[in-house]
């Protein structure tokens, strides 16, 4: 059996940022499973500047933000990053299953932090599942990791910050995006994002819907239609567009999976993506031995990932260090900063479901409870 | 296809390797998963549904959504959207759920 | 309308234009910045401080366009992209605007390109002046487009001849 003071399941920019905010407050084993070969998560495909503060990586591209974490933890022995390693399991005694290098390991660390991320949604629709129907951000990991071309002339459903980025980051590779799409009567996304691709002349058609999906063996073309205020069809609008490539970019339901398996209450809240852990105002859930960060605790943006994870892992070493006061100073910084990022009219919603969710208040039941659960 | 000319980034492939698919030749890059690969090389088409065997392809590209299971060196259920290509590596299209006696 | 479209409605481009004298005075950079996003790079980007500093990283961008000299250093600075600087008297004839540019290959200086609107639509010809590329520019380009004086208050982007 393995010990450790922190275990960070994740190292997308919430792990990577727990682990190094965990070091610097004195942490001195602390493990950090990755379940690719590489560190980043979806930091690596981020290719435009990044919003929010400019002492959080503002104007920095997300591909450099991974690498300044990656740099520094090279200097760092104490954080045991493993690439390839894939969390299997939360047992019963907080023991974390994991396997690496074709072996089957367990860990029992004093506290965990799930930064496990998330995954794309997807839209029911005839043939959705014919190949060349990709997530917004299995476009995106194809293009800016593999440099791989995923079409030749592509529909993108849905018009948030997702759609447009990647509507955008396909223009770049010189690809044809014939129109982004968006049920509702409003672009989602920040208005400079769909500019820029308004400019670059590409359409964006609001209460628009995607009918059926045609073709054999692959994606050959789309047909779309119009929806009205309430969501209904609208009868002869329908309107077929020779595609290869559909991209959702419809949302992302956090992974909590192994925050299931940790006993911790969860609570359904919409306007964080779905079914995530009740946690305080720390990031502690249920279970006092774990800590939820990033998108696994509600879908936000990569800063928020960035400070959550600070904040979780100033928690958790709070728990194990002796008595100090300058935790709680870093933390009341941290909170600060996430609130700023958050007060905006943009952050509304995340407000919203944050507070839900802390207070278990108007959430969503919890879907997972068990009779042996005390 | 691959992207040569970007604005961003800058994609240093290395030497080229290459794997079967189906008995047949495909080039690759190292660092490449064995979906991207297949990909570049026009093939999108990676498996087929089991009971009514429709053409599926992925669709998460990173391991979440298991659409893209096939057999890798005579291992069944390999994400190949995840596992990097090895030189001489044998990836062939999965038939039902794998059969897991013929793991060495 | 911009929620709906991605274009901003007249009046709000109206709103952020500096008056005609400063306009006809020199170079100047405006935002097209019309929504309260947690941003607050441009600020941090101007070697004057002619931009207000941010109480809030929520706030719209305020430029003192008196102070502005039209540097354009703010212009590869914006995440969004959303910064242009104007110069209606370049020329006797022409005015240019100088637009952040994100893709490959880059113009050649002298190119006479198509000139596009805030819709993606062509609006006539410019002719790229210069392409301003260096390293403190973090890959994101600066093209000064030379056009008709009215054109100025409505190109905002180009593509080539052949596309």
């Amino acid at each position: 059996m393995q010990k450790c003071e922190l275990a960070i399941v994740g190292g997308g920019p919430a792990g990577l940022a727990a682990a190094l905010k965990a070091r610097e407050v004195g942490l001195e084993e602390i493990y950090l499973l990755e379940r690719d070969n590489f560190l980043g998560g979806q930091l690596v495909k981020q290719t435009h500047q990044f919003f929010g503060s400019h002492k959080q990586f503002a104007g920095i591209r997300g591909i450099d933000i991974a690498e300044k974490f990656k740099d520094k933890l090279e200097d760092r022995p104490e954080i045991k990053a493993l690439k390839g390693a894939v969390a299997q399991g939360y047992y019963e005694d907080d023991v974390l299953g994991y396997s690496y290098r074709d072996k089957f390991f367990k860990l029992k660390p004093e506290k965990t932090i799930l930064a496990t991320g998330a995954s794309e949604k997807m839209l029911s629709f005839p043939n959705n599942d014919l190949p060349g129907i990709y997530g917004a951000g299995a476009v995106q990991t194809l293009m800016n990791q593999y440099g791989i071309v995923p079409g030749e002339k592509i529909l993108m459903i849905g018009a948030g910050n997702i759609g447009l980025i990647v509507a955008y980051q396909l223009l770049q590779a010189g690809i044809e995006v014939k129109a982004v799409i968006e049920a509702t009567g409003r672009i989602g996304g920040y208005a400079v994002h769909a500019s820029k691709i308004r400019r670059a002349g590409i359409p964006i058609l609001t209460y628009h819907t995607i009918k059926e999906a045609r073709g054999n063996e692959e994606v050959e073309a789309v047909v779309i239609q119009q929806l009205d205020e309430d969501w209904q069809t609208v009868p002869g609008t329908e309107q077929e567009m020779a595609v290869d490539t559909i991209c959702l970019a419809v949302g992302l339901t956090p992974k909590v999976d192994l925050a299931i398996q940790a006993n911790c209450q969860m609570a359904y809240v919409a306007e964080l993506g779905g079914d995530v852990p009740v946690r305080d105002k720390n990031l502690q859930t249920s279970n006092p031995r774990v800590y939820i960060a990033g998108d696994s605790a509600g879908i936000e943006e990569a800063t928020a990932a960035i400070l959550e994870g600070e904040l979780a892992a100033a928690g958790a070493a709070a728990d194990i260090l002796p008595e100090g006061s300058a935790i709680d100073r870093e933390r009341a910084e941290i909170k600060e900063k996430l609130a700023d990022l958050r007060r905006g009219p943009v952050g509304e919603h995340i407000r919203r479901g944050l507070t839900r969710v802390r207070r278990n208040q108007n959430a969503g039941r919890d879907r997972y409870t068990r009779s042996w659960k005390s | 296809m691959r992207i040569k000319d970007h604005p961003i980034l800058e994609f240093k492939r290395g030497e080229k390797i290459t794997f079967s698919y189906n008995g047949k030749k495909i080039s690759a890059y190292p660092g490449e998963t064995i979906a991207s690969a297949l990909h570049a090389a026009g093939i999108r088409k990676l498996t087929h549904s089991q009971k009514h065997q429709r053409p599926r392809g992925f669709f998460c590209a990173i391991g979440n959504c298991s659409s893209c299971l096939m057999v890798v060196d005579g291992e069944p259920n390999v994400k190949t959207c995840v596992v990097e290509v090895q030189e001489d590596m044998v990836v062939e299209e999965q038939q039902g759920k794998g059969d897991l006696s013929a793991k060495v | 309308m911009l929620e709906e479209t991605g274009i901003p409605e007249a009046g709000k481009v109206e709103a952020s234009l500096p008056s005609w004298e400063r306009l006809e005075q020199g170079p100047v950079a405006i935002f097209e910045c019309f929504t309260e996003i947690p941003c607050d790079p441009c600020y941090y980007s101007c070697p004057i401080e002619a931009i207000e500093e941010f109480h809030d990283i929520n706030d719209l961008p305020e430029l003192d366009f008196d102070r502005c000299t039209g540097c354009g250093q703010c212009i590869a600075n914006c995440p969004g992209l959303a910064i242009f600087v104007l110069d209606y008297n370049y020329s006797k004839e022409e005015g240019v605007v100088r637009v952040p540019y994100e893709y490959t290959p880059l113009p050649e200086e002298g190119e006479i390109v198509q000139a596009l609107n805030r819709a993606g639509e062509v609006v006539g010809e410019a002719r790229v002046e210069k392409v301003q590329n260096a390293e403190r520019q973090d890959r994101t380009a600066v093209v000064w487009l030379a056009v008709s004086k009215e054109q100025v208050l409505t190109v905002r982007n180009f593509k080539r001849m052949e596309d």
